[in-house]
């Protein structure tokens, strides 16, 4: 109904695609270990907390994402579910190869999440078999040379796309996890709206869902034919175009370049309480020089810092502490030296002794360019700018090709006893060698 | 106009105050000053046995070797295996196979209904596929290195 060719006045029409992993997560465990085959696989969260992620087979037995495992002891025995801690390094590999193969189908793509990429098909309906035969061939390639299930959804607009790919995971429209908006007529589309429930939409969270559900807005088909002047004055300008883009105007374009972010966040949880204040100055110094290198990829500095730490919440029953605290740094930077002695200057002001510490945390902020620093009126720059820069480009370099953490300040600690609970954790099979899966040849 | 303490002499050269400035960058021109090389246009890229070794990187993936059941194929204990995804698994390819919970590494065989796991060495059975039991072709074995402790 959204043809490109039905648009008399020459103006380009969009169509947009979103393919999204089915399961990545546990998909990425699958890929690598054949004794999880047909099994029920969780991954956690970190320190082995809640589920974030299910195989086909655990979505089956009824088990919601998010729930805590501790709390699924009964079920994982009876079913032998599998859990795994989260390998990040593993999953981080596998989405950029997927990225990748998909950079194969288009020029343009929008890296979403780890796990799902929109991509500018406009002009691609004209091959034979249309933009259903693309799609399939991207499901394809994904499949053939990575070993990973994808669904593609495609759409005019980035919204519809979204809510395609919905619909092909769920098998509500389109074939074999494909599924094509713009070929579909008025009526098709109507029913399969209808069907949808409003909540399925991007960017309508559970706030909006539930003041549209007073409204009397249920379904997907309602939102869309709402008066979205009314959406704008009653939620925001973000709904009504969400209206728009529902019936098909395209009002939001594919973000090729990540904006650079304007805060650097590095927190965990400890495996275990921390009581004492040389052990939390290690766990804040190895964030800092976690968040401090994230910084210098992006080539900006760093113009405040916050510190906080915090008991374990969840436990009403022990004494509870919590204290977060902010300091502008005299001039902006992105050494690791420079962010951690600051880091740790706060954390000896807010520590109070007694207290199990559950957590902590540090937040770079005031993120700018390095090169539209601010020198300071009182700071002398020059020279040692320079050997700060120098310095830190050795610091990236070493751990990036012998791995994080190194090089690494004193201040990290050796020990790391606060380190995060990771019990389950599967070898890094793509991005270190001590960990290549093994083949028998027996 | 304060009175500049200007050096007089033959050869000093003084831009009049205010001039217009054209900054040359230094650095962007290659000057070289010893006779220039005969070699220059034979250049090349030096090789890169990343190159040689793996065609498409984004479907690679490498596995260790455990056993010796594939020495005829010259593949050991230890080595490390070259696995291409991309390229599709056809008779007589060595592949990395998933069979009843396990990783092998074999000579795939596929001919006239028969489908089967051949090893490369008289010591090991070959290991027939039979109807029902499900077999994975993770992907095909395109090459193999090592590295020695030296």
């Amino acid at each position: 109904m959204w043809s490109a060719s039905s648009s008399g006045l020459g103006l380009e029409v969009s169509v947009f695609a979103l393919v999204d992993c089915n399961n990545f997560y546990a998909s990425c465990e699958k890929l690598f270990n054949p004794k999880l085959k047909d099994r029920p696989v969780v991954v956690l969260s970190n320190n082995d907390g809640c589920v974030v992620a299910r195989s086909a087979e655990v979505k089956t037995l009824g088990i919601p994402m998010g729930a805590p495992w501790f709390k699924l002891r009964d079920e994982a025995k009876r079913y032998g579910i599998v859990a795994f801690s989260s390998n990040y390094a593993l999953y981080a590999d596998l989405s950029n190869r997927c990225v990748e193969v998909l950079s194969g189908f288009t020029p343009n793509i929008e890296v979403y999440s780890i796990d799902e990429s929109f991509l500018e098909l406009s002009g691609f309906e004209a091959r034979p078999g249309g933009l259903m035969a693309y799609g399939a061939e991207i499901r394809q390639r994904v499949a053939d040379w990575l070993g990973l299930a994808v669904c593609v959804g495609i759409g005019p607009s980035k919204t519809l796309a979204k809510l395609a790919n919905h619909a092909a995971k769920k098998n509500l429209a389109g074939a074999n996890g494909v599924c094509d908006f713009t070929i579909l007529s008025q009526d098709v589309l109507n029913a399969l709206f209808e069907r949808i429930e409003v909540g399925e939409v991007w960017g309508i969270g559970r706030k909006i869902n539930a003041r549209l559900e007073a409204m009397g807005i249920r379904t997907v088909r309602q939102l869309r034919d709402a008066d979205a002047e009314l959406m704008r004055t009653k939620f925001s300008v973000v709904v009504e175009r969400t209206v728009r883009e529902l019936r098909g105007v395209s009002c939001l374009e594919l973000q090729e370049v990540v904006p650079e972010k304007q805060q650097i966040m590095s927190s965990r949880s400890f495996g275990q309480l921390v009581y004492e204040l040389p052990e939390l100055e290690e766990a804040v110094a190895s964030y800092v020089a976690k968040a401090a290198e994230k910084l210098r990829s992006q080539d900006s500095l760093a113009g405040a810092i916050q510190v906080y730490i915090r008991t374990n919440v969840f436990k009403p029953e022990v004494p509870q502490y919590q204290r977060a605290v902010t300091v502008p740094l005299p001039e902006a930077s992105s050494d690791t030296r420079v962010l951690t002695r600051w880091a740790v200057r706060v954390l000896r002001c807010i520590y109070r002794p007694g207290f199990g510490y559950h957590k902590a945390g540090i937040t770079l902020m005031n993120i700018a360019p390095a090169t539209n620093q601010q020198f300071s009126l009182f700071v002398a720059a020059g020279e040692e700018d320079a050997r700060s820069l120098k310095l830190m480009r050795v610091l990236d370099g070493i751990n990036g090709k012998y791995g994080r953490g190194t090089l690494r300040l004193a201040a990290e600690g050796v020990e790391k006893v606060w380190q995060m609970r990771r019990g389950n954790l599967s070898p890094r099979y793509t991005t270190e060698w001590d960990c290549l899966a093994v083949v028998q040849a027996r | 106009m304060p009175e500049l303490a200007v050096p007089t002499g033959v050869g000093v050269f003084i831009p009049l105050l205010g001039a217009p400035r054209l900054e040359l960058p230094l650095g962007a021109v290659k000057v070289s000053a010893g006779f220039p090389s005969p070699a220059a246009d034979y250049e090349d890229r030096r090789l890169d046995i990343n190159e040689y070794l793996v065609r498409n990187p984004v479907s690679t993936f490498f596995f260790a070797v455990e056993g010796d059941s594939m020495e005829g194929a010259e593949i050991f204990d230890g080595d490390i295996l070259v696995v291409d995804k991309s390229v599709r698994p056809r008779h007589g390819h060595i592949v990395v196979a998933f069979v009843d919970g396990q990783r092998l590494v074999k000579r795939l065989f596929r001919r006239a209904g028969r489908v089967a796991l051949v090893a490369e060495n008289p010591n090991y059975p070959t290991l027939d596929i039979q109807e029902g039991q499900e077999l994975e072709v993770w992907g095909v074995v395109v090459g193999k290195f090592k590295r020695f402790g030296a």
